[in-house]
């Protein structure tokens, strides 16, 4: 019964004296045990991205009022495997002039920076990749990494639509990485690290986002800006720039941008239910860790959903309201909740569970209500002077 | 076991290449990046210092992060001026940016 | 040779030889990628000296700002930067030859070094929790750290200022 309580140590232990009783030295085994961990675990996470290719295509289905995927295998479960062998069997094109290595690197990274993120989630409370004491700044280096990959498909491209559309994602992925840091910031203040680990136990009590809603707002925002998904998604802006930094690439180089831009949305959604949403808590979760596992993926499904959501209901914004909505709107909000939340947090630190949850609650409540009647008085005053401005011209209407 | 001097070499390695990259390179914005070179070489062996020696003064990481800061305001401002002059005089060449001498 | 050194050895490898493509390539963009290479180096080099923190602030500020700032710099003035053209400047021997100086002098100063031996000392508690308290703590770094805001500060305004075409 110990490898439903810690399956992970089992199967080390079970692996090691297998390795060791082939007489292999102590150290050589461990070695081996971790890098077959890591292919184990980014198969595992590969193939999980296949599932999501699925899921994808279903809920935009729903959302479109369609079926979706239907005719391989029940509902459509096994249809990514013939898109997988389309994607495969296509030509290879790398187009001329274009800059050969970084033209290729580009997609491989564009994955990396996604996976990379896979080393810190706690998928339960024993089964983890690495419990990093800068984790939360992690994500956002790897972040940066997806930014370079970006940059560089663009300009390797060879093609002036790449090169906008990378102007643009590289603009709206630094200029939202601000309010990233900033809801990042607030669990590491409730929590006092920027471990995830500690910061996924810390939820034991009570979900961080009754703590701070407006942190978790946020942070889902960011992401979806991050991920340069609609309403963010003008990098791609179909109709003005064809399809934005990945025009050029085709067959599986375009596959891997695809995965990588999937699963990096599945993964902020599990970033989201391990931040906010206690991440592999649930009934029981404690003693059965494959049951706190099972617990985070859901969560992280419904994290994934909500972005999905956003994606498929909400327009496509254009390039200066989108920078101005983060430079006047989220930064200055960004800050304000992070003090705000610092100051209450250090008066009911010390108070019952309830006081403390309610007070950080309240305090959240009224930042968001005045950002909303701010925003109300700011835009009765652009009504008003716009209608009055256009007066003369509809007077006879 | 890497002992500290490996690190101190490396970095004087890394500063020498930054040099020269600054002193050879007739395009600024290549002179900047030989720039950048030294200073993470600097950082190299600010860091190093940190590690081998009483590790509980946290003076060397504490400098290391203000020479990010450094590095940042430089980049900004001189990537800036470069811009600035190319509108201007449409050049990044170090040497014909020359309306100062005489 | 143990696991550290064959890692330092590789990582100074990676560090030395794309500092020296950054510094001899003629296409400035790949200069910038190169240069992207020896920063990523240094912040390995940095986690093997268990500086986590700057690790991971060496890509956020390096990586993620600086280098792509090179990459677009390097995009708006490309009009003038042929890559046929020589990238030195015609008295680049000379400049070969200080940097070997320079680097001949540094050598021997690090090899004069008394404690030139020395190895790693036990690590002191949580780093990261030290470099915090050290960074807002009145009696080590806070002002140092407020200045460098200010500067941070000073510089956007500045760099905006100056590149903001009228």
């Amino acid at each position: 019964m110990e490898f439903l309580t810690d399956p992970i140590k089992v199967i080390y232990e079970w692996l090691m004296l297998t390795l060791t009783s082939w007489g292999w030295a102590g150290w050589l085994s461990q070695l081996v045990i971790n890098l077959l961990a890591i292919v184990l675990f980014i198969t595992g996470v590969m193939v999980l991205d296949i599932l999501l290719v699925w899921v994808e295509r279903k809920v935009v289905a729903r959302f479109q009022d369609r079926l979706g995927p239907n005719r391989v295998g029940p509902f459509g479960l096994f249809q990514p495997f013939p898109d997988i062998i389309k994607l495969i069997i296509k030509e290879d094109i790398t187009p001329n002039g274009a800059d050969k290595v970084v033209f290729n690197l580009a997609p491989i990274l564009s994955l990396a920076s996604v996976i990379f993120l896979w080393a810190v989630v706690p998928l339960a409370s024993r089964i983890y990749g690495v419990d990093l004491n800068v984790a939360l700044l992690y994500l956002v280096a790897a972040g940066s990494i997806g930014t370079l990959s970006i940059i560089m498909a663009g300009w390797a491209s060879n093609n002036k639509y790449a090169l906008l559309g990378a102007y643009r994602m590289v603009a709206n992925m630094i200029s939202y990485e601000i309010p990233m840091i900033i809801a990042l910031l607030i669990p590491t203040i409730l929590v006092g690290s920027m471990s995830l680990k500690l910061i996924t136990e810390a939820q034991s009590g009570y979900w961080f986002v009754l703590v701070s809603p407006l942190g978790a707002l946020l942070f889902i925002i960011a992401a979806i800006a991050e991920l340069g998904r609609s309403p963010f998604d003008l990098n791609e802006g179909e109709s003005e720039i064809v399809s934005g930094y990945h025009i050029e690439y085709t067959g599986m180089k375009f596959g891997l941008f695809y995965a990588g831009e999937l699963l990096h949305a599945f993964t902020f959604g599990g970033f989201w239910a391990a931040l906010f949403f206690g991440g592999w808590h649930g009934p029981w979760a404690e003693q059965y860790p494959l049951l706190g596992a099972f617990y985070f993926v859901v969560k992280a499904m419904i994290g994934y959903w909500v972005i999905m959501w956003v994606k498929y209901t909400v327009p496509r914004i254009r390039i200066d309201h989108m920078l101005a909505f983060n430079w006047k709107f989220l930064t200055p909000l960004g800050f304000i909740l992070l003090m705000v939340t610092a100051v209450t947090h250090s008066v009911l630190r010390q108070s019952p569970a309830w006081l403390y949850v309610a007070g950080m609650f309240l305090s959240n409540m009224i930042v968001a209500l005045i950002t909303i009647e701010g925003l109300r008085a700011q835009a009765r005053r652009q009504r008003i002077s716009a209608e009055a401005s256009s007066k003369p011209v509809v007077a006879d209407h | 076991m890497v002992p500290l001097s490996w690190y101190i070499f490396l970095s004087a390695a890394l500063f020498s290449i930054g040099l020269y990259g600054v002193l050879a390179r007739k395009n600024a914005i290549a002179i900047l990046l030989g720039v950048e070179l030294m200073l993470n070489a600097a950082n190299i062996n600010l860091v190093s210092f940190w590690r081998y020696g009483n590790n509980a003064l946290m003076g060397g990481q504490v400098f290391a992060i203000i020479v990010f800061a450094v590095a940042a305001a430089e980049v900004a401002v001189g990537l800036a001026l470069i811009l600035s002059i190319y509108r201007s005089r449409n050049t990044i060449v170090a040497d014909e940016l020359d309306l100062m001498k005489w | 040779m143990t696991v550290d050194q064959v890692i330092f050895f590789l990582v100074g490898a990676l560090i030395l030889v794309s500092a020296l493509m950054v510094v001899t390539t003629r296409n400035l963009i790949h200069a910038a990628l190169w240069l992207i290479a020896t920063l990523f180096g240094a912040a390995v080099l940095y986690a093997t000296l268990d500086a986590t923190f700057l690790a991971v602030v060496q890509v956020v500020v390096y990586i993620g700002a600086i280098a792509i700032m090179f990459i677009f710099a390097v995009m708006l003035t490309r009009r003038n930067m042929l890559d046929d053209a020589s990238q030195t400047n015609p008295g680049w021997p000379w400049a070969a030859f200080i940097a070997l100086a320079t680097f001949a002098g540094l050598a021997l100063l690090a090899g004069q070094m008394h404690n030139a031996g020395a190895t790693q000392s036990e690590l002191f508690a949580d780093p990261l929790a030290a470099l915090s308290q050290a960074l807002i703590s009145p009696e080590a770094y806070v002002l140092p750290f407020e200045v460098a805001s200010v500067l941070l500060l000073a510089a956007l305004v500045g760099a905006v200022y100056i590149a903001n075409r009228k």
